[in-house]
C-alpha cells in the first residue's frame, strides 16, 4: 500500500489544457439550442461504436481516458448502452455485416442524438473503401454531425471534434 | 529437399525467410500435416486461390510452423465441385479458417462443421468475392442470420448472448454464454462482424502500396504486419533492405510490443478493480507514444515500414531521448510490477482463473503471447529469427500455468527483454555508417510468390503474396494468430464464473479485426 499512495504522490496530475472547438470539422449545422448544449457540455454521455474499424481508431479513444487527456474531468463520460448516450462516436468504415447493428443502436439513441464520425475510414471509407463487404463512410449508414479525419485522429483531434459537436464548451 | 523425412518434395523460398514449399495431393498433405502434429509442429494458416483463368481449377494452401521455419503445401483443386479433406481432425485450428475460406472462395473441406464464418448473409449463398470473376462493387441488402449455435440443454441452463457491439470501447463480436448460476459452462463466438473485403481489396492495388493495406488488417500489429507484408514482396522481388532498415524495423518492432503491453497491463488491473493500474500504466503507454511520434512521425508506427526498408530514421539525438526513456519506463515498470505482484486483491483475481492447460494449448497450435503463458514456446524472433534479430539473441518468455497471472507475467517479461534489445539495436543504430535506409524494390515477376512472418506482440502474423502482371496484386494473404488462439478462449473460460470473463478475455486481448480479415 506503501508503494502504491508513493506512486500516486510522486506521479503528481499530468493532465493537460483541452483543445478548442473547430467548426472546420463540422458535417451539417448545429442542429441544437444554445440553452441545451449548455447542459450537455457539462454532461455529455458518449456511446461508441466500432462499425467495422481496424481497431487503430478505438487505441486512440482509449487513450482519451488518460491523465494528461481526462477527458471525464470535462465531465464527458462513455455509457455502455445507446439508450443512455447523447453521442454516439463511431469509427471504421462501416462493414456490412455491422450494417444492421449500427441502425439499430442509432435508433436506440434517445434523440437528439449527436453522431461523431471519426477516422479516414469513418469520414470516407477509407483505404478500404465501399465494397460487396463495406458500406464505407458512417454517413452512408447513418446521419453524422461532425467527421474528425486522422489514421488514427489524435486523442487532441478527437477531444476537438466531440467539443465542436457539442457547441465548443 | 525433404522435410520431417515425408516424402513430399520442398523447394526452399528465396528470401530472409526459413520457407519451403511443396505442392501435394490430397493423401499427401494429409500425412505431412500428420508427421507435423506428431513432431511437435503446429498449424499456422490456411487459405485459397482462384486458379481458374490459368488453365486449373483453384488451390488451397496451408502453412505449418517446424523447427526448420515455415512449411507451405498447395492442394490443387478441381474447378467443379472443390473439395478437399477436412485437416480439423488432425489441426482444430484449421475449422474456422476453413470455413472462411469457403465463404470467400468457395472451396469446401469435407468436415462437418459447414456452418458460415465470415459472411453473415449479407451477401448471397453463391456469391464468392474472391473469385477472380466476382466484382469487388457489388453490393447487397444486409439480411437476418439464423446462426446455428450449439445449445447446452439441462436443468437451470440459460443463455447469455452478448454483442455484436460490446459494452465497453471494444470490437464488436458476439459470445454466446451458457450458464447454470453464475458458472460458464459453455461460451461460443461468432465473429466476423469487422470483415470489409480486405483480401480482395488488395487485388485493386499496386504491389507497391499494399503495405498500407496490410498495416490496418489490425491497427494495434501495424508493424508487425507491414513488416510481414513488405518482406512477403521482397522475397518475390528479390529485394535486400539495407542493414540500417533492417535494425530499425526491428525497433519499431520492440516498440510496438511494449506499447501494447503496457495497456494491456493496465487494463487487466482495472478489470480486477485496481484502477491505479490503468491510470499508471495508460500514462506510461501515453509518454511511450508520444516519444514515437516524436522522433518517428507516427503515434502508432503506421505506415513507417515500406517494401525494400523504412521511411524513417532515428533523429539526431534520438538515441539519447530513447535510452532515457527505455530507463524511467523500466523503472517505473518494475515499481508497478512490484505493486501487482504483492496485491492481494489482484492476484486473487489472476491466479487460477481462465487456464488454458499446456497439453491443450499444443493441440490447438495456440502460439504467441497466449501460447508462451501456457508453455508454446513460439516466439520466431527466438527460433527462426530473421535479421537483425539473429543476431539480438531473444530470450523467449514461458510459464505454463496458462491463467491471467501467467499471461500478465509473460508480459511483463517481454517488455523487459525488449528493452533491452531496444538497447542493443540503439548501440547498433548510433554506431553504423551506412545511413541507407531503403533499397528500391525490382520489378515483380508475374506469378512471382512471397512470403512474409513475423512475430508481433500478440503472436506470429504471415502475409502470403502473389503478383499479378504489371505491379499488381493477384492474391494477398493475411493471418493474424488471434484466428487460432479465439478458440482457445472459449475453453479457457469454461467452469469460470461469467464476472471474470472480461478479465479474461483481456488477458488474451486477441483481435477481431485481424481474424475478420
Ligand atoms: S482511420 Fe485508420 S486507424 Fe482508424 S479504422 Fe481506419 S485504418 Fe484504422
Amino acid at each position: 500500500m506503501y508503494q502504491l499512495l508513493k506512486q500516486i504522490i510522486v506521479t503528481g496530475i499530468k493532465t493537460e489544457v483541452p483543445p478548442v472547438a473547430d467548426e472546420a470539422l463540422r458535417v451539417i449545422a448545429q442542429r441544437l439550442e444554445k440553452a441545451m448544449l449548455d447542459t450537455l457540455g457539462r454532461a455529455l454521455v458518449i456511446r461508441q461504436i466500432d462499425a467495422g474499424s481496424c481497431n487503430g481508431c478505438e487505441l486512440e479513444i482509449h487513450a482519451l481516458g488518460n491523465a494528461y487527456y481526462n477527458l471525464e474531468g470535462l465531465g464527458i463520460r462513455f455509457a455502455a448502452s445507446p439508450r443512455h448516450a447523447d453521442l454516439l462516436l463511431v469509427t471504421g468504415p462501416v462493414a456490412k455485416n455491422m450494417e444492421v447493428a449500427l441502425k439499430r443502436a442509432y435508433d436506440a439513441t434517445p434523440e437528439p442524438k449527436l453522431v461523431v464520425a471519426v477516422g479516414e475510414c469513418g469520414c470516407g471509407g477509407g483505404i478500404f473503401g465501399e465494397s460487396y463487404a463495406s458500406c464505407g463512410r458512417v454517413a452512408n449508414v447513418i446521419p453524422v454531425d461532425v467527421a474528425v479525419p486522422g489514421c488514427p485522429p489524435t486523442p487532441l483531434a478527437l477531444m476537438q471534434g466531440i467539443l465542436t459537436a457539442i457547441g465548443g464548451k | 529437399m525433404q522435410i520431417l523425412n515425408h516424402s513430399l518434395q520442398f523447394e526452399a523460398l528465396p528470401g530472409a525467410l526459413a520457407a519451403y514449399r511443396a505442392t501435394a495431393d490430397e493423401a499427401r498433405l494429409l500425412s505431412f500435416a500428420s508427421s507435423v502434429r506428431q513432431s511437435g509442429g503446429r498449424f499456422v494458416a490456411l487459405w485459397g486461390s482462384d486458379e481458374r483463368d490459368r488453365n486449373a481449377g483453384f488451390a488451397l494452401h496451408a502453412a505449418f510452423g517446424i523447427a526448420e521455419g515455415l512449411a507451405l503445401v498447395t492442394l490443387p483443386l478441381p474447378a467443379d465441385n472443390p473439395e478437399y479433406p477436412d485437416l480439423a481432425e488432425i489441426f482444430p485450428a484449421a475449422n474456422r479458417l476453413q470455413r472462411a475460406t469457403y465463404d470467400l472462395l468457395g472451396i469446401r473441406s469435407r468436415g462437418e462443421d459447414q456452418r458460415p464464418w465470415l459472411r453473415h448473409a449479407n451477401w448471397p449463398a453463391d456469391y464468392f468475392p474472391l473469385r477472380r470473376d466476382s466484382d469487388p462493387a457489388q453490393q447487397f441488402e444486409t439480411q437476418n442470420e439464423e446462426y446455428a449455435f450449439v445449445r447446452v440443454e439441462g436443468d437451470g441452463v440459460h443463455e447469455i448472448p452478448v454483442g455484436p457491439i460490446h459494452a465497453g470501447i471494444i470490437e464488436p463480436g458476439h459470445f454466446r454464454f451458457s450458464i447454470v448460476g453464475e458458472k460458464v459452462l459453455r461460451l461460443e463466438q461468432r465473429l466476423g462482424w469487422t470483415h470489409k473485403g480486405i483480401e480482395k481489396r488488395f487485388e485493386q492495388l499496386p504491389l507497391s502500396d499494399g503495405y498500407k493495406l496490410a498495416g490496418r488488417v489490425s491497427g494495434d500489429t501495424t508493424v508487425a504486419f507491414s513488416w510481414a507484408y513488405c518482406l512477403a514482396a521482397e522475397t518475390l522481388t528479390g529485394c535486400t533492405p539495407p542493414p540500417r532498415a533492417l535494425w530499425l524495423r526491428a525497433l519499431l518492432l520492440e516498440r510496438e510490443r511494449i506499447a501494447n503491453h503496457l495497456g494491456d497491463l493496465g487494463y487487466l488491473g482495472n478489470d480486477a478493480a485496481l484502477s491505479f493500474g490503468l491510470a499508471q500504466f495508460l500514462r506510461l503507454k501515453e509518454d511511450w507514444q508520444r516519444l514515437s511520434d516524436q522522433l518517428f512521425g507516427h503515434r502508432y508506427l503506421m505506415d513507417r515500414i515500406v517494401p525494400g526498408g523504412v521511411a524513417c530514421d532515428l533523429p539526431p539525438g534520438g538515441g539519447a531521448l530513447m535510452l532515457a526513456q527505455c530507463e524511467s519506463i523500466e523503472r517505473e515498470v518494475r515499481i508497478l510490477k512490484d505493486i501487482y505482484d504483492e496485491h492481494a486483491g489482484l492476484q486473487d483475481r489472476f491466479l487460477t482463473t481462465g487456464r488454458l492447460l499446456p497439453a491443450l494449448a499444443g493441440e490447438l497450435s495456440i502460439s504467441g503471447l497466449v501460447g508462451r503463458a501456457s508453455s508454446q514456446t513460439w516466439d520466431l524472433r527466438g527460433q527462426n529469427p530473421i535479421a537483425p534479430y539473429d543476431q539480438l539473441n531473444v530470450q523467449v518468455a514461458s510459464h505454463r500455468n496458462g491463467d491471467v497471472a501467467a499471461r500478465v507475467a509473460v508480459r511483463f517479461d517481454e517488455i523487459f527483454e525488449a528493452l533491452r534489445a531496444t538497447r542493443q539495436i540503439l548501440v547498433v543504430l548510433t554506431d553504423e555508417l551506412c545511413r541507407d535506409l531503403i533499397e528500391p524494390l525490382p520489378s515483380a515477376r508475374d506469378g512471382a510468390f512471397g512470403v512474409g512472418w513475423i512475430e508481433g506482440w500478440r503472436g506470429d502474423v504471415l502475409v502470403a503474396l502473389e503478383a499479378g502482371p504489371d505491379g499488381s496484386i493477384r492474391r494477398c494473404h493475411c493471418h493474424d494468430a488471434s484466428s487460432r488462439i479465439w478458440p482457445a478462449l472459449e475453453h479457457a473460460v469454461m467452469g469460470n464464473i461469467v464476472p471474470d470473463f472480461p478479465l479474461i478475455n483481456k488477458s488474451f486481448n486477441l483481435s477481431y479485426s485481424g481474424q475478420d480479415v
